[in-house]
């Protein structure tokens, strides 16, 4: 039998212990004796949102593919028992072999947002792994990061060995062949990394100088090791079918955010909104060929046992063969009790047919994403959804029975006036008038219009990476403003408004901007006794800025200074196929509200073409 | 079509509570292939019923489930099928056809559980166990001859004195441990470790200090026939 790395006593007094017993269906157990090499792969939030990501079970299933590999799951303990593992001592362990992280070879942590820095540092710290690369001897794991936020590694680039750029199912075989090769040459840490920073899309950031100006800006950004690479080129996996996909993922025990079968269609999104990192980070947009999927869903549902599918992509209405998906999903499942779950989709007469097909008209609503109140703003943002395109969907879904819908608006965009953030409030009053034009007799009671807006926070290899933020005391101004204007409107009865913190938004700002000199305000964070910060009940402002003051740290400089055109960006050294020159060329146009056309309609030579593949070379084949 | 399933839960396993063992046998249904019946509506559910909840940290020998088919299965395929996609902790025993009638539901009909306590070195591990001290023998007779035994029993509203002694059917040393025949179901309720602590109390020991492993062997229902008599639930109303 198994022994775990906590005793009974603890196992009972903590919250939910099937967050750190392993066991799960389809979890990998291997002889460790047998391996090369263990792998723990870590998620820095709590079990329950790290089980629920794709990418680490599509990691997962790569790695324990090869016999001389075991990857292990790793996540944050919650704050109970990250007190008593420090109190009594206890080692940071893998969930599968129960063993302590210190001894693993790697320890790699996905990094999917800011707010989970300090839960890194709590990771490294409970694992007895020192916070700083440089301190680090033979004896400790290689700590590698990989995720969204390693396009701009920068702030955490003290905490990490190596980063890795870009789709993980491209060099990670390399990378493991290194390590084996260094390691049997009796080949030292060092040794290993220069070998690493050889590999296309590895970052070794301890192999780079960073100078900057009086003014705090950088004045330059140069290897200082020979094996180092001036660019680090993001790796893509060009054919998305002909790839790694996890066939049997792990089945937790508990109730998790995705507790269901996901199938991931489409990476890389053809729109090109100007606000969006995702947009351009995974450009060029790439399709997976419909039978595969439907091959997978059959057996994937088979090897869970989840009552649940759903897809995942961004703007999956774009995916080429959604119809032919869904419709299989729906014939070949439905009757099995398998609940299908629509990602948001375009809405039009299909996608409600289909949602009328999978969920209770009544109790769902819709969901649009305007993502700015007035047609100026939106073109802007280079968001073609239009007022009518939203009203007349609305009014179809409404004649179909809906009452509800959920509307997301962003506020602090580049140029917006009071104006457009009026318009928020006036466009949720408009969709709420179209539904009381439905006579009396045949609408289905009151309807009900939520509207939600987040702050926007500008972000690295955007179009929008040159812009501006505002202060906190302006974020809540600006909802405020909003806020009134709702309560102006005729249908307010039916009209809701919530708006996000914008204290959290100040600290993203930040860090997506942020440079290497961070690295010592999320340590004085940590030290302070920040963790969770996604979790609002754990967030703690006062501590952030009392950190920001300890380092002498000024969120002016990284939020409301304004960038020039040429000014080097702590993440200019990652060449993500999209160019610079194309971002700034979007940013000229934004600010002149010019549109620009998706991918599908024509081609605005981004760069992303280098890869020669997805939707660049679709109608050219 | 009726079927009751037995089966065991021990190791890691004890971990995992009543309500995500639910969970976990709904996924294993459909991993195994087993013909469950649903309900209708727009999120139809497996048509499954658990016989007695089992609290975090008791491991077991007599779990039971009873299920709808909605088309004949083989009963050693049925549990060879589930017994394929179970994990290390969870076993199924059998697999039996019971009555259609809704009386023989395991959740109405159970009536008592049968539980193993052992003595445990320390509350860090429920795998090292110690014998019972040489006097206890006697001092457990002595606890079953008072005329009652009243505990405080909390609920989340309420105290409320009850007297236990009804609820327990036989109590007595049993090699390595204590054996406890216990009232059960949703009638009559007791828990082992309420009736534990009441020892303890009685010997004038302080709960605390003496950690104990509870495991269940079984549950079971009264005879049809004759109502003293107590049958496992995996002989009742089976077919
Ligand atoms: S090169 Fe053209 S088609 Fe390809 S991603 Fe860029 S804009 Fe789209």
């Amino acid at each position: 039998m198994r022994k775990l790395a906590l005793n009974d006593e603890i196992l009972l007094k903590i919250e939910k212990p099937a967050r750190y017993i392993g066991n799960e269906v389809n979890s990998v157990m291997k002889d460790p004796e047998k391996v090369d090499i263990r792998f723990a792969m870590c998620f820095p939030d709590v079990y329950e949102i790290g089980m629920s990501h794709l990418g680490i079970q599509i990691l997962y299933d790569m790695f324990n593919r090869r016999d001389d590999v075991w990857c292990e799951r790793v996540y944050s303990p919650w704050i109970d028992l990250d007190q008593i593992m420090r109190d009594e001592h206890i080692p940071l362990f893998a969930l599968e072999s129960q063993d302590p992280v210190r001894e693993f070879d790697f320890l790699g942590i996905t990094i999917q947002y800011e707010m989970c820095y300090t839960n890194i540092l709590q990771v490294l710290d409970l694992s007895g792994i020192p916070l700083h690369a440089c301190d680090r001897d033979d004896s400790v794991p290689i700590v590698i990061g990989g995720g969204p936020c390693t396009y701009n590694p920068e702030p955490l680039a003290e905490f990490f060995d190596l980063f890795y750029i870009g789709d993980g199912e491209t060099v990670y075989g390399q990378l493991l062949d290194a390590y084996k090769e260094t390691k049997a040459n009796g080949g030292s840490r060092k040794d290993f990394l220069e070998k690493a920073a050889e590999i296309e899309g590895i970052y070794v950031p301890g192999f780079y100088d960073v100078s900057y100006k009086e003014d705090g800006t950088i004045a330059s950004f140069v290897p200082v090791n020979p094996h180092a690479k001036s660019t680090i080129q993001k790796q893509m996996v060009v054919n998305l079918t002909d790839t790694y996909y996890p066939k049997a993922p792990v089945v937790p025990f508990i109730k998790v955010t995705q507790d269901r079968v996901v199938l991931e269609i489409q990476r890389g999104c053809i729109r090109g909104c100007r606000f969006c990192q995702a947009g351009m980070l995974y450009r060029p947009t790439r399709e997976r060929d419909v039978e595969t999927l439907k091959q997978y869903a059959y057996q994937m549902l088979k090897n869970t046992g989840h009552e649940e599918i759903s897809l995942s992509s961004l703007s999956s209405s774009d995916y080429s063969q959604l119809k032919e998906l869904v419709t299989f999903l729906i014939e070949e499942f439905k009757g099995e009790g398998i609940n299908i779950s629509l990602p948001s989709l375009r809405i039009d007469a299909f996608s409600l047919d289909v949602m009328g097909q999978v969920q209770d008209i009544r109790k769902s609503s819709l969901t649009f994403a305007p993502e700015a109140g007035s047609q100026r703003m939106r073109d802007v943002i280079n968001k073609g959804l239009t007022e009518e395109i939203i009203l007349d969907g609305a009014g179809q879904a409404f004649e179909g029975g809906w009452n509800k819908v959920k509307l997301y608006f962003m506020l602090g965009l580049p140029t917006e006036t009071e104006e457009d953030m009026k318009e928020i409030a006036h466009l949720a009053d408009k969709i709420a008038r179209r539904y009381y034009e439905i006579p009396k007799e045949e609408r289905n009671g009151k309807c009900q219009i939520t509207t939600s807006t987040s702050f926007f926070i500008p972000k690295p290899f955007t179009p929008f990476q040159w812009a501006t933020m505002y202060s906190n005391e302006e974020y809540i101004a600006r909802a405020a403003i909003v806020k009134h204007e709702f309560q102006e409107q005729l249908n307010r009865k039916s009209l809701k408004y919530h708006w996000h913190d914008a204290e959290v938004t100040v600290l993203e700002g930040v860090f997506a901007r942020g440079d290497r000199k961070l690295s010592d305000v999320i340590l004085e964070a940590y030290r302070l006794g920040c963790i969770y910060d996604s979790w609002t009940e754990s967030f703690d402002n006062e501590k952030w800025m009392k950190a920001f003051e300890n380092t002498g740290t000024d969120i002016a400089f990284y939020n409301l200074r304004k960038r020039d055109v040429d000014e080097i960006f702590p993440w200019d050294f990652i060449d993500i196929g999209v160019t610079k020159e194309f971002l700034y060329q979007e940013w000229q146009r934004a600010l002149k509200g010019e549109v620009t056309p998706n991918c599908r309609v024509k081609c605005s030579g981004c760069g992303a073409m280098r890869y020669k593949g997805g939707v660049c070379i679709e109608s050219k084949n | 079509m009726k079927a009751r399933i037995k089966f065991r839960k021990y190791g890691v396993m004890r971990f995992i509570g009543h309500l995500d063992v639910m969970r976990f046998f709904q996924k294993a249904m459909r991993r195994a292939g087993i013909p469950i019946a649903f309900t209708g509506g727009y999120s139809p559910h497996m048509i499954m019923s658990f016989a007695q909840p089992l609290g975090v940290g008791v491991t077991s020998d007599g779990e039971y489930l009873d299920i709808e088919l909605k088309e004949e299965i083989d009963a050693l395929e049925a549990v060879r099928r589930l017994n394929e996609v179970m994990v290390e902790g969870i076993e199924v025993v059998n697999f039996r056809r019971i009555s259609d009638e809704k009386k023989n539901s395991g959740m109405t009909i159970v009536a008592a559980a049968s539980y193993r306590v052992s003595l445990l070195e320390s509350s860090r591990s429920a795998d090292i166990t110690r014998a019972l001290p040489p006097d206890w023998d006697g001092k457990i007779d002595a606890f079953m001859n008072q005329d009652s035994i009243v505990v405080l029993k909390k609920t989340k509203r309420s105290e409320m004195e009850v007297d236990i002694k009804p609820m327990i059917y036989q109590m007595r040393e049993d090699g390595e441990g204590i054996y406890l025949f216990l009232a059960a179901g949703s009638e009559q309720n007791l828990k082992p470790d309420l009736v534990m602590a009441a020892f303890m109390e009685f010997i004038g020991k302080d709960v605390a200090s003496v950690p104990f492993h509870y495991h269940r062997t079984d549950v079971y229902a009264r005879q049809a026939k004759d109502k003293d008599t107590f049958i496992p639930l995996d002989a009742a109303g089976v077919l």
